[in-house]
């Protein structure tokens, strides 16, 4: 017997009750918000729950939005074989804010969490070996955040001097061109004027 | 008397033949026992991830050729998924076709490398010399449909680049009708080989639930008897209409994946058979001129094409906002791609699930308590390939 994503949806909003902030489905796949001290508990609850049975951690990632109030989004997900459903929850976390470590629950967490932290330097509490894993041995910097360039700080070569390869800034004959080019592809924007109106309208009511 | 032992510390790679890449490992012995496992991985990181959102869609498809090298196409399929979903786009149903019999061909290439170079792990040369023959003509036929032997960049957004040459259809039918064949004369070097079996029978066992714990997919995940395959359960493009088992193993082990590897060429075999048997006709990709670039003959002498053509090439296609997971069931395992579009024309993230990270990542889980010799064998049946574990 397996479970349709609405009844997930709803067994998991009744098991979880106010852990779960916002729950959606889109492209088929269930997607909830939940704060970050109820990690733990919360994938406990996936993993261990009657009905939910998600047994199998795919990845955690998380993602870089340098504008807002917190700056970083978690994304752990899970899939479960028995009811072949995926599962995508998200958390928000500021940049100084420390993520449990869900090592205890799932293994394989390690990589990927220690990934997370070689790539945004986000740390995680309890986490048995929190080192750097993809980057140099050295490397200073959090590759995947959006204000570390693309080129990176060091570039390396080997010097016939000193016969060993050594590290440099990187520099370019040419600088790195971001292209931008975006254009209107629907053609002109004519200007609504029923649109303006109404924000007129929006406005005035808010002045007064 | 105590006798006191002190471990040792060896370090295995980044330069190893066994290493399948560029894979470092710190192992501690105590004598020739493996007491940890430390692997060090990185030594291949590209940044791709970075790279992909800094180029447009189009751009950023040829990336995923260059993750798992051995079997390309079907890495750009999960981008290809993704993107579609998010365009809420179909693929017409010879486009899926011709998808699904090259993502075939990339799984006979994954799997023939990896039995190949495993056995040679274990000491057995001639196997890898027989299948780098088949692997060739695989590649030719790559090379055939898309212009190069590895880099594909052959499928795109909305379907597939070209349709396929005249004759190839012909020439993988007649491939078809020769490689079992050749799987059989691996099987004799091979299954009942004496030195084979007493290296890979009981070595590196995964039960089913810790491969579960581990996040194990693909043949890792099947050989310890895990009944999952994504074509089947979660079936993309049109892996419902064909016919194929999943072979399973019994013991988890380095023999019965090799074993679920050689019976997963025989069933991708015949989908392939039975794919050209049933090719349809029709378009190959998406009419929608917005996503798919026009047909070159278009260019001399329609005006709109020329401006789509121009617009795709520069600006490329925008994508709505949204964020999805797509997995594919790629020849390693579950290849997913988890992408976040902020409305432009670039991904504004793109986190590429490669199933060897987490597989390497059980290294020292597998290995605590074996013998030195059995770490190329382990290593070698857990399929890595550096392209993807690094990215």
């Amino acid at each position: 017997m397996s479970l349709t994503l609405n009844d997930l949806e709803k067994s998991i909003n009744s098991g979880l009750t106010t852990a779960v902030k916002k729950s959606e489905i889109n492209y088929g796949q269930l997607y909830i918000d939940i704060n970050v001290e109820d990690i733990i508990s919360t994938i406990l609850f996936l993993k261990t729950n009657e009905k939910c049975k998600f047994k199998q951690l795919i990845d955690i990632t998380a993602v870089d939005y340098p504008q807002k109030e917190k700056r970083f989004k978690i994304v752990y997900l899970l899939l479960s074989h028995e009811n072949n459903l995926r599962l995508i929850i998200k958390i928000n976390i500021d940049e100084k804010e420390k993520v449990p470590s869900i090592t205890k629950i799932f293994p394989s967490a390690n990589w990927m969490e220690r990934e997370i932290f070689d790539m945004y330097g986000i740390s995680f509490k309890d986490h048995p070996d929190l080192r750097r894993i993809l980057t140099d041995y050295g490397f200073e910097g959090y590759p995947l955040r959006k204000d570390f360039p693309l080129t990176g700080h060091t570039e390396v070569r080997y010097s016939e001097d000193k016969k060993k390869v050594i590290y440099e800034p990187v520099k370019l004959d040419q600088e790195y061109r971001e292209f931008d080019s975006q254009s209107p592809w629907e053609g002109t924007k004519y200007i609504n004027q029923d649109q303006d109106k109404k924000d007129e309208k929006l406005s005035n009511d808010k002045e007064n | 008397m105590i006798k006191k032992t002190k471990t040792m510390n060896l370090n295995f790679g980044p330069q190893h033949p066994a290493a399948h890449g560029v894979l470092r490992l710190i192992l501690e012995l105590d004598g020739e026992v493996v007491e940890k496992i430390d692997p060090h991985i990185g030594l291949l990181h590209r940044g791709t991830e970075k790279l992909i959102e800094h180029k447009t869609y189009t751009q950023a498809l040829p990336y995923f050729d260059r993750l798992d090298y051995v079997a390309p196409m079907n890495q750009e399929h999960a981008f290809a998924l993704a993107i579609e979903k998010l365009l809420n786009i179909e693929v017409p149903i010879k486009g899926q076709y011709i998808r699904i019999l090259f993502c075939e061909i990339g799984r006979i290439l994954s799997h023939l490398l990896n039995i190949t170079t495993q056995a040679l792990d274990v000491g057995a040369l001639t196997p890898s010399l027989w299948g780098f023959e088949e692997r060739e003509t695989l590649m030719t036929f790559y090379e055939r449909v898309s212009g190069s032997r590895l880099h594909a960049n052959y499928f795109r957004p909305g379907g597939v680049h070209k349709d396929l040459p005249r004759g190839l259809s012909d020439d993988i039918l007649l491939f078809c009708e020769t490689f079992p064949k050749i799987i059989d004369d691996l099987e004799t070097l091979l299954t009942d080989n004496r030195i084979f079996k007493q290296r890979n029978v009981d070595i590196g066992i995964v039960t089913k639930q810790e491969a579960l714990e581990h996040s194990f997919s693909g043949v890792m995940l099947r050989g310890s008897g895990v009944p999952w395959d994504l074509r089947k359960s979660q079936p993309y493009e049109c892996y419902q209409d064909f016919n194929f088992k999943i072979p399973i193993g019994k013991n988890g082990d380095c023999y019965d994946r090799y074993l679920c590897r050689m019976e997963e060429m025989r069933e991708s075999t015949k989908i392939i058979k039975d794919c050209i048997k049933k090719m349809p006709t029709g378009p190959v990709k998406s009419i929608d001129g917005k996503i798919t670039p026009p047909k070159k003959e278009d260019l001399k002498d329609s005006m709109e094409a020329l401006i789509h053509h121009f617009k795709l090439f520069s600006e490329g296609f925008r994508v709505p906002e949204g964020e999805i997971y797509t997995a594919v069931e790629a020849p390693k395992g579950e290849f997913g791609v988890y992408l976040i579009s902020d409305g432009s024309n670039k991904p504004y993230k793109c986190k590429i699930r490669a199933p060897g990270f987490s597989h390497l990542q059980a290294m020292d889980y597998l290995l605590k308590g074996h013998m030195l010799a059995d770490v190329p064998a382990v290593l070698g049946s857990l399929d890595i390939v550096f392209g993807e574990v690094d990215r």
